[in-house]
């Protein structure tokens, strides 16, 4: 090695990772199953109406095929409180794509060929697929829709405040509906025999899988195990089981023991397994003449199905971000006949901060005074609406360590200056936060071998984040004993009960519940416990919730380059300073950042699911249309964080570091094209033509 | 239709009866139970099932097994030997060039490829002078590398450890 340093940091190496590297490591569709069949599934051609005859007999005449599953022949589930999963319950469809049917059959290859035998009529119904703001299709989310934050919130005058302002910002920005799109497709296994239900499936949450399965089928959920060892990303996207997992559990009945295996195809993602809504914001910010925030405004309207509820919640992004006295944000939901939204990489946030992120920005512009300096003025002591302390909060610091860093006093803040060649060259920063949230119910066992070694057993799930590695460690620190002495073993409803693996609690959560069963387990056991003696606890209640406001902070910078002539955007080089508590494993934690600002460059500049509004789907339904970014649109990305000790988020003082890589890096990323050319983009993604006129 | 095949994957001798429309991905990993390539998108868009085909980086998922009687397949589970991994893998661990890994092993063979590729004088789109050698700098591997898509946003880390192992 010649003149390279590594760019990461150390850090105990992924405990999976050998196996990772050469494939080893099992996913679901991966586990070795005897004598299994392949399901295909049959999906709705019309966005609204019902199904009125479905003729299966050519499929059924197919050699190799076993069932063709109906609404007519499938088994009646228990409603859960999730349409989704009502599969095959009724003749209705609620959206283009939704799944009607199945084709089981020996081979993969015989189950599609049959699918495309089946003969579906329908009775078509008027849909509506186009987002906008109208009030025939415009309602406020109950109250419930997320349960931490209510929808509105108003405090002060924000239009007496906005009137008298020296300085405003009223402006409308809109995003795009984004699919998730992890790279291992959702996929599942299920065997239905006299044990009972077993499935092996790709999810962020194991046992909340099999709670729900269990009570769809209405079996005992002691008589489900669901397993899920490595999962190959899912963003989100395999939060909740989607209607494929219920699909296939149905067909697993009536095939006699044997397993049934289902993947779904990339194209069929696009509408079974949810994505991020689209969303129109438009944000008011009022300032005095030193660029102090005086009113606050951020109205959201945001896509969800009319068969299901889902609230981004975006405008939430400007609840406690700045100080300012008078403060209004509101949530709206355009209902329509669409698939259903879902959790994507920092919900609400992602989308909302590149709203108020970029109107701060052009804020700064109309004060005349420089972003970060407008940012740092408007601080505040405390959380703006719940009047509490922050837990810590430190904004300031990541912003200045990233100047620094960055090398942004060089900048000449005039936009559309310099030019290099046919290119206009930029920068731009923008803020990040995400709240720090802690997920409870989750149990560990912690099992002594023999001769100091232990086995630590959590339900959770891996999705990539390096939680095996974190909670290896965190083990092996709270029982005093080296790395290697312990093994964890996870992914699996055969270890205790955990949470989903979801709102960057993974370290948070787990962590703090395998300390604390570790702790239990030094009390009841001692420091040379006898060989096979285990205890099994949980993390106690934290007093400090509800008495802290708690978020993880960011910093984002970027450098753009957008081509004079076709108006193409290039980020060279990105930097991330964050906030976000301890830091576990530095190693891990870089990765985790670098790929939330990764998939923030992405969403910057390509990603967006084009839906054709006279038939209900998404266009560009593979990876071919719809743009992730791919290694040469990525260029130098630096990541690095400030050393944070807060002792009341949690016992472990993890903030959770897998979603606000994301927040922020888009409107830095879209600041920065600003400061390049003088445009002013409020339209995500930055497509070159909007930089061309 | 089924037919009859012969192949050699990682070292081992197959032979085995396909259905003439499946893929060589799927008659790895369904039929054989090599699972080392990954399938995710089964369209030649994402890279993840890439393996070396007669020496050479291929998508898996584009060309139907039938067609490749008495090839060779080397997955990136065939790369490493029993306890080493190759240096392509070993240079991913040691610059944590992965997270979820499910677009390692095609990443890995993507990469054994490619490099073979450059020590070949292959030009790439980005390559300058197309007399010289090409010097394998971190804008060659990023073009050369874009074929293979990583959702968990790995890249720059997949392009430092490339660069390791080529030296
Ligand atoms: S699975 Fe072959 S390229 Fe994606
Ligand atoms: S490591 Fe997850 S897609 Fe590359």
């Amino acid at each position: 090695m010649t003149g390279m340093t590594r760019a990461i940091p150390p850090g105990p190496e992924r405990v999976e990772g050998r196996a990772k590297v050469t494939g080893t490591a099992p996913y679901a569709f991966e586990h070795p199953v005897t004598d299994p069949l392949y399901l295909h599934p049959l999906r709705a051609t019309i966005a609204r109406g019902r199904v009125t005859r479905i003729d299966t007999d050519a499929a059924e005449r197919v050699d190799g095929v076993h069932t063709v599953l109906t609404h007519h022949n499938a088994a009646t589930l228990n409603p859960v409180g999730d349409p989704e999963l009502a599969v095959l319950q009724s003749d209705g469809i609620d959206y283009r794509g939704q799944l009607i049917g199945a084709v089981v059959a020996e081979t993969p290859e015989i189950a599609a060929h049959a699918a495309g035998l089946v003969d579906v009529r329908y009775e078509r119904l008027p849909h509506d697929s186009e987002f906008r703001d109208d009030a025939a299709i415009v309602y406020t989310p109950d109250a419930d829709a997320s349960p931490m934050l209510s929808p509105d919130l108003e405090r002060g005058d924000v239009d007496a405040a906005f009137a008298e302002a020296a300085h405003t910002v009223d402006a409308t920005y809109t995003t795009p509906p984004e699919h998730h799109n992890p790279l291992e497709p959702h996929a599942v296994i299920a065997t239905w025999d006299e044990e009972g239900l077993t499935l092996h499936d790709s999810n962020q949450g194991s046992h909340l899988v099999r709670d729900l399965l269990a009570a769809l089928v209405g079996i005992d959920k002691e008589r489900v195990s669901v397993i899920a060892p490595h999962v190959g990303g899912a963003f989100g996207s395999k939060g909740m089981p989607h209607g494929h997992v219920a699909l296939t559990v149905l067909a697993a009945r009536r095939t006699a023991g044997r397993p049934v295996k289902c993947a779904l195809s990339r194209t069929q993602m696009f509408e079974l397994v949810g994505y991020r809504p689209p969303t129109r914001q438009r944000v008011r910010l009022g300032a005095d003449p030193e660029g102090r925030l005086t009113a606050t405004e951020h109205d959201s309207l945001e896509q969800t199905s009319r068969f299901k509820q889902y609230a981004e919640q975006s405008a939430s992004a400007s609840r406690e971000m700045y100080a300012s006295p008078n403060r209004r944000v509101t949530n709206r939901l355009a209902a329509l006949d669409v698939p259903a939204p879902t959790w994507m990489r920092a919900p609400g946030e992602a989308p909302g901060m590149y709203a108020l992120e970029t109107a701060v920005d052009e804020l700064a512009v109309r004060v005349g005074i420089d972003p970060i300096e407008l940012r740092v003025r408007n601080e505040p002591e405390v959380a703006p609406v719940s009047g509490l302390p922050f837990s810590s909060r430190n904004l300031v610091a990541c912003l200045r360590q990233g100047a620094e860093r960055f090398g942004w006093h060089e900048r000449d803040p005039r936009p559309g200056t310099r030019r290099e060649g046919d290119w206009l060259v930029g920068t731009g920063v923008a803020a990040a936060s995400f709240p720090t949230l802690f997920f409870p119910g989750s149990l560990a066992t912690i099992h002594h071998e023999s001769a100091g070694k232990y086995r630590v057993e959590i339900g959770a799930v891996d999705i990539g984040t390096g939680s095996r590695t974190a909670l290896t460690q965190l083990a092996a620190e709270a029982l005093e004993v080296p790395l290697e002495n312990v093994e964890l073993r996870l992914g699996s409803t055969e270890q205790p009960h955990a949470s989903l693996a979801g709102g960057s609690t993974g370290t948070a959560s787990w962590g703090s519940t395998v300390v604390e069963a570790a702790r239990s387990f030094r009390t009841e056991h001692g420091s040379e416990p006898a060989e096979g003696v285990e205890t099994t606890a949980g993390a106690a209640d934290n007093p400090d919730i509800g008495k802290y406001a708690m978020h993880a902070y960011g910093a984002q910078f970027a450098e753009v380059r957008v081509h004079v002539d076709t108006g193409e955007v290039r980020v060279p080089r990105m930097l991330g300073v964050f906030a976000a508590g301890r830091i576990v494993n530095p190693r891990t934690a870089h990765s985790q950042f670098l790929g939330g600002m990764t998939m923030g460059l992405s969403t910057a500049l390509h990603e967006h699911s084009v839906v054709d509004e006279r038939f209900g789907h998404v266009v560009n339904h593979d990876l071919a249309g719809y743009h992730i970014a791919g290694n040469a649109d990525v260029g130098s990305i630096e990541v690095s964080w400030v050393d944070e000790h807060d002792p009341h988020v949690n016992p472990v003082g993890a903030k959770g570091i897998g979603e606000i890589g994301i927040v922020g890096t888009a409107a830095a990323i879209g600041n920065a094209a600003y400061h390049a050319t003088g445009v002013r983009v409020r339209d995500l993604p930055l497509t070159p033509e909007k930089f061309l006129y | 239709m089924d037919s009859e095949i012969t192949l050699r994957v990682d070292g081992r001798r197959e032979t085995l009866s396909v259905d003439t429309r499946t893929t060589l991905l799927d008659a790895l990993r369904e039929r054989l139970g090599v699972t080392s390539p990954k399938k995710g998108c089964d369209h030649g868009q994402c890279g993840a099932c890439t393996v070396l085909l007669d020496g050479r980086r291929a998508t898996s998922c584009l060309t139907f097994a039938v067609a490749n009687e008495h090839s060779e397949v080397v997955t990136a589970e065939g790369l490493a030997e029993k306890d080493e991994p190759h240096p392509v893998q070993q240079a991913l661990l040691d610059n944590d060039g992965f997270q979820c890994g499910y677009c390692t092993p095609g990443q890995v063979c993507s990469a054994v490829g490619m490099l073979d590729e450059v020590k070949s004088g292959w030009p790439s789109y980005v390559t300058d002078d197309l007399e010289e050698p090409v010097e394998l700098d971190e804008d060659e591997i990023r073009e050369r590398m874009s074929g293979n898509l990583c959702r968990c946003g790995a890249y720059a880390n997949i392009v430092t450890a490339i660069r390791e192992a080529a030296e």
